[in-house]
């Protein structure tokens, strides 16, 4: 799947910005988070399985979470990956 | 009815620990066109997420008209929203054009006729229509002023006192009635001016209103302190309806208490106050009549 750059999310708290480029690579996932030590693993299993669900297997991703519920953080993931690969989450 | 914005997932998270009787997420104004789609994909996930405790929750969608609003309906009903609140509302025909939107999407996950739909009255031709808008669809559960934008298309900007949306007001109640519909007043937005919230809170109780439309938590306990009956109005309440019973049961017709004469205007104005003490949790619902 052919992306482009592509960003959703904010600073503040309770939520989580997370940016997407393209790559060739896999699924290259950093994570910045306050709870890193404690749910990193967790928050980045979570970001491979939303891009997995919307058939993105190749891409750099770089998440600043503020402390966001996985809901939040399904929301945010899927929002950038809708931006930048241009699919209609409801539809495709 | 508490809104709050749909693109801060922070005060999504947090909304029901206040105690609102619904939250209404919004869709709407308070979201940027450039977020629309990060919002609704916010909303969809917190609503299959998050336990908000039984509290009613509501969704206002992007006017159909916009390049947002059928996704909106898409996204919120897949996520099994309770109410959508249409903004903007002033046909019935824009109603009927909602529900239609509505089925097709419950059809699709096999649910048909779960969600219900609540207008926002906003404008002057609104107004004119109330009663059209209140009946165009058996999924009507209630009719709101959205005071803002009627203002403006009044011509005019709100004042403290509210004297420009007094026959906005009591048309929505009147219609709201006749339909057999719940009615919300809007908003009061400055959070400085608790005194004045208070009055109008007062002001919309007496003209017949359900409930208010607030914007931050800190005017929930002024809500339910206007709308709560007092332990004097409940006693009352409780002391005509035993006597009605009584007479039922001796099967006489009039009758009296404390001298005054009891008919049936004055037992359904005891039994609202029943019913809003035991919404307000503070009689038991074995009191429900």
């Amino acid at each position: 799947m052919e992306l482009k750059n592509a960003v959703a999310g904010t600073l503040e708290s309770g939520d989580i910005m997370v940016r997407i480029e393209p790559s060739d690579g896999g699924l290259q996932i950093g994570l910045e988070s306050p709870v890193k030590a404690k749910f990193g693993r967790q928050i980045e299993s979570l970001i491979r399985e939303t891009l997995g669900s919307l058939g993105i297997e190749n891409a750099k991703v770089e998440a600043i979470d503020k402390g966001a519920l996985d809901c939040t953080i399904r929301a945010r993931v899927t929002a950038a990956a809708v931006r930048a690969s241009g699919k209609d989450v409801w539809k495709d | 009815m508490m809104f709050v914005p749909g693109n801060n997932p922070g005060m999504m998270a947090d909304a029901h620990i206040y105690g609102p009787d619904s939250i209404m997420l919004d869709l709407e104004d308070s979201v940027t066109m450039a977020e629309k789609d990060s919002a609704r994909l916010l909303v969809y996930n917190a609503l299959k997420s998050i336990d908000y405790g039984g509290c009613e929750m509501v969704v206002r969608i992007n006017p159909l008209s916009t390049p947002y609003g059928r996704k909106d309906v898409e996204a919120v009903v897949k996520a099994g929203v309770d109410v959508i609140r249409m903004p903007k509302t002033e046909t019935a025909d824009e109603v009927r054009e909602l529900e239609a939107e509505i089925l097709k999407v419950e059809n699709e996950i096999g649910c048909p006729g779960r969600t219900l739909i609540m207008a926002a009255i906003e404008s002057a031709l609104g107004v004119v229509n109330a009663y059209a808008i209140a009946t165009a669809s058996k999924r009507m559960m209630g009719i709101a002023l959205g005071a803002e934008d009627y203002s403006a298309n009044l011509k005019t900007q709100r004042t403290r006192g509210g004297a420009e949306l007094l026959l906005a007001r009591e048309s929505i109640v009147v219609a709201a009635r006749a339909a057999g519909i719940a009615c919300f007043d809007t908003v009061f937005s400055n959070l400085d001016d608790m005194e004045s919230f208070r009055k109008e809170t007062e002001l919309i109780k007496s003209l017949g209103f359900d409930g208010k439309s607030i914007i931050n938590p800190r005017q929930i306990e002024v809500v339910n302190e206007v709308f709560t009956p007092s332990e004097k109005d409940i006693l009352k309440a409780r002391t005509i309806i035993a006597a009605i019973r009584e007479a039922k049961a001796k099967g006489s017709g009039v009758i009296a208490v404390n001298g005054k004469m009891v008919d049936r205007p004055v037992v359904l104005r005891a039994e609202r106050t029943i019913a809003l003490a035991v919404a307000a949790g503070i009689l038991p619902k074995e009191e429900q009549i």
